[in-house]
């Protein structure tokens, strides 16, 4: 069965809006070709989530975007997320980017740090290099989708050598399920620079009024020697279905990190992967996920090791409620030649209710034989231990439990490098789990 | 009012299989009992059964702690009326700093509204892990994940100082420890003597009752208070070990499995 979309993803609207919006060719063409890929190939097919079965035909179509002249016109669920006294900060509203900031100092260094529809066109070279090199636009429905459709989105490049000492930070939102909210994220990092990005993806309310799909793409291209500590929270709302790829290529020496809260209310398909190309390169992934009523998250990590002595760490913590369900699947891949790789990988679910389902997926694929690689999982209930041991101190039951549950994410939650975000993902999570 | 606890009939099974035939003792405050008996005779038993363990069931008896049967309150409720056990196992919980934990503890204990300062609750905890010769370190530590043996006995010690409990149930407090700490132990449990105060004092050893004077010592043997004496009692048995008492009293197996 073909799926119909509600939005132009043929190949002359596809071309026709990229012309509007005065895209250069490369780019017009590129959508028109995923555009046309886009109704002939499959979704992905995650293990044991039938994702066919979500709602995936509300793409919603281009909503023209109106830019804010100040931080204080955003709505308060945006405002209260900005860090404090920022620079370095770029918006996305529905179908397009409607603030950006970079501070003087960083742009001077030649830092860029703007949505990615306005470095197509002002950095096009740049960006042609590498969009769609670490995602292929023909590799399901998904990709070709994000392709032929992905509005605002960030773009970040930071030169050789330079050093990005404050966090960069984003926040996309969506207030109207009817506009295309589709954005792709492109992050280079050159040879021995550094940089910390962190986002938020949240729904406002209008965008309750009725179901959206949101196809996004994470691409991060970590040169020799650079180091990339990715933050990111998304925090849709429950008429919402959130497809996002991560994907991260890491050449010698280079250090990848990924933070990521799964925190939506809709159906969640979220899948990150390090390819650790070169040499000496290390990837270190920390997912949490939070499930509430009858959600259904499909939340992948792999780690692809290429290059000799690269290293790789994974760990997914999933706490799922109601009936939610959480299918966790990590996957190291050890390719033939990555001698001394070191791959290990860590998957928990906490089920807070019988009805809740978890399942933990460890896979270690192998090809070369002198590697050290590890995988734990686990999925259980709250221990009647724990809950014994901080009750015989005088703590509620619920409380007690609320404390282990937090525990268990803690070593997630720790890690956000952005105060506001970590603040705010507290608060997410307080929302979530309050029963 | 001054502490009093009265354990009248206690009997307890897990898993059906009744451990405590019929426990009697009573604390006053300002008194401390020392439990002694050979391994699997039901000591720990005892305490987890007065805690409220979820994996005991109580059959029969009553502990009544200053007029209020514990045996009919939540495990949080018997902390809160006074109650508190050193486990012999404590759990470890990950992701939960001990610091948070007892702040939460604190807190549980003061009731809404009343909570205690950031300021002040971490000056009180870092006052009371001196005594203990702790190092500050451990407040930040996950809950008893990786602590060592004896780590974790200091640890229950310093919750027991904070929260300034009625009844207290040492249930192997000195095992694990090394010379020093068991000094520093001590000390910290003899400082917490007082007149409102009861102590019961799970042990095998003389050597924690060289430094804790015990008023009172029961042996324990299938699952029931078998002899009581005073201090001299515990020296006899260090000295002579348990095979007097059994032959007394004509027990031949004295775990609870057999009787
Ligand atoms: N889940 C269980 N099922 C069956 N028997 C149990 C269970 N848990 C404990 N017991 C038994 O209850 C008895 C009393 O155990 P308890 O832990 O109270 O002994 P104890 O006196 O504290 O011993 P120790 O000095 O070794 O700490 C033992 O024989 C033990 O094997
Ligand atoms: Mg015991």
């Amino acid at each position: 069965m073909s799926t119909q979309l509600s939005t132009p993803t043929d190949r002359q609207s596809a071309e026709a809006l990229a012309r509007s919006k005065g895209e250069p060719n490369w780019l017009v063409e590129l959508r028109g070709e995923a555009a046309e890929l886009a109704g002939t190939i499959g979704w992905p097919k995650p293990e044991k989530v039938r994702i066919e079965r979500w709602n995936l035909t509300a793409v919603g179509n281009y909503e023209q975007p109106t830019a804010v002249q100040a931080i204080s016109e955003l709505p308060e669920a945006v405002r209260e997320l900005v860090s404090e006294g920022t620079e370095n900060l770029l918006v996305q509203r529905n179908s397009g980017s409607v603030w950006k900031q970079l501070a003087g100092e960083l742009a001077g260094k030649g830092v860029i740090f703007t949505d990615l529809e306005t470095a197509c066109k002002e950095h096009g070279d740049l960006v042609q290099k590498y969009m769609f090199q670490a995602v292929a636009k023909d590799e399901d429905k998904l990709t070709a989708l994000n392709a032929a459709i992905w509005n605002g989105g960030v773009f970040v490049y930071v030169p050789k050598n330079v050093e990005v000492e404050l966090p960069l930070q984003a926040i996309l939102y969506n207030d109207n399920a009817e506009a295309a909210f589709a954005p792709h994220i492109l992050i280079v990092a050159d040879s021995h620079s550094r940089v910390t990005y962190v986002d938020c993806v949240i729904s406002e309310p209008g965008a309750a009024a009725g179901p959206f799909v949101q196809p996004s793409i994470v691409e991060v291209f970590v040169k020799p020697g650079a180091h990339v500590r990715f933050g990111s929270i998304h925090a849709m709302g429950e008429t919402g279905v959130d497809m996002t790829i991560r994907r991260a290529i890491i050449e010698n020496d280079g250090q990848m990190e990924w933070i990521i809260g799964d925190l939506n209310d809709g159906n969640t398909l979220s899948d990150t992967k390090s390819i650790l190309k070169g040499q000496g390169s290390t990837s270190d992934a920390k997912v949490i996920s939070v499930g509430k009523n009858a959600q259904q998250n499909s939340l992948t990590t792999q780690a692809v090791h290429f290059g000799k002595s690269s290293d790789s760490n994974m760990v997914t913590r999933a706490v799922m409620k109601d009936s939610a369900s959480a299918i966790i699947n990590g996957i190291t891949k050890i390719e033939h030649g990555a001698t001394k790789a070191n791959g290990v990988q860590t998957e928990k679910v906490l089920m807070l209710s019988p009805k809740a389902r978890g399942d933990a997926n460890p896979i270690l694929l192998i090809d070369e034989d002198d590697v050290t690689a590890g995988h734990a999982a686990s999925v259980g209930q709250v221990n009647p231990e724990q809950v014994y041991y901080l009750m015989s101190r005088g703590i509620s039951k619920q409380d007690a439990e609320r404390l282990i549950i937090y525990g268990f994410l803690a070593p997630v939650v720790s890690e956000i490098p952005v105060e506001a975000v970590r603040g705010q993902l507290q608060r997410l999570l307080e929302r979530k789990l309050e029963r | 009012m001054a502490t009093h606890f009265v354990i009248d009939g206690l009997k307890a099974a897990i898993d059906g299989k009744e451990i405590l035939k019929g426990i009697n003792l009573e604390i006053k405050g300002g008194e401390i009992h020392a439990i002694m008996g050979p391994n699997g005779t039901g000591k720990s038993t005892l305490a987890s059964a007065l805690m409220g363990h979820p994996k005991y069931e109580v059959t029969e008896g009553t502990a009544v702690l200053n007029g209020d049967d514990i045996l009919e309150m939540g495990v949080d409720e018997r902390a809160l009326a006074g109650l508190f056990l050193a486990m012999q196992y404590p759990s470890e919980i990950p992701g939960v700093t001990n610091s948070d934990f007892l702040r939460s503890a604190l807190n549980a204990r003061r009731g809404e509204g009343n909570e205690i300062s950031l300021i002040k609750f971490i000056r009180q905890m870092e006052g009371k892990m001196k005594e203990l010769e702790m190092n500050p370190e451990f407040a930040h530590r996950y809950l008893n994940e990786g602590f060592s043996g004896g780590e974790k006995k200091r640890n229950e010690i310093l919750q027991m100082m904070l929260l300034d409990p009625k009844i207290v149930v040492l249930d192997e407090i000195d095992s694990g420890l090394d010379i020093d700490a068991l000094r520093i132990v001590s000390n910290g449990v003899n400082a917490m003597r007082s007149e409102d105060r009861g102590f019961l004092i799970i042990t095998h050893y003389q050597r924690l009752l060289n430094y804790i004077t015990p008023d009172f010592v029961h042996v324990m043997m299938q699952g029931r208070i078998v002899k009581s004496g005073g201090p001299e009692l515990a020296e006899r048995l260090e000295n002579e070990g348990y095979d007097w008492v059994k032959e007394e009293l004509g027990i031949v197996d004295e775990t609870v499995g057999q009787a």
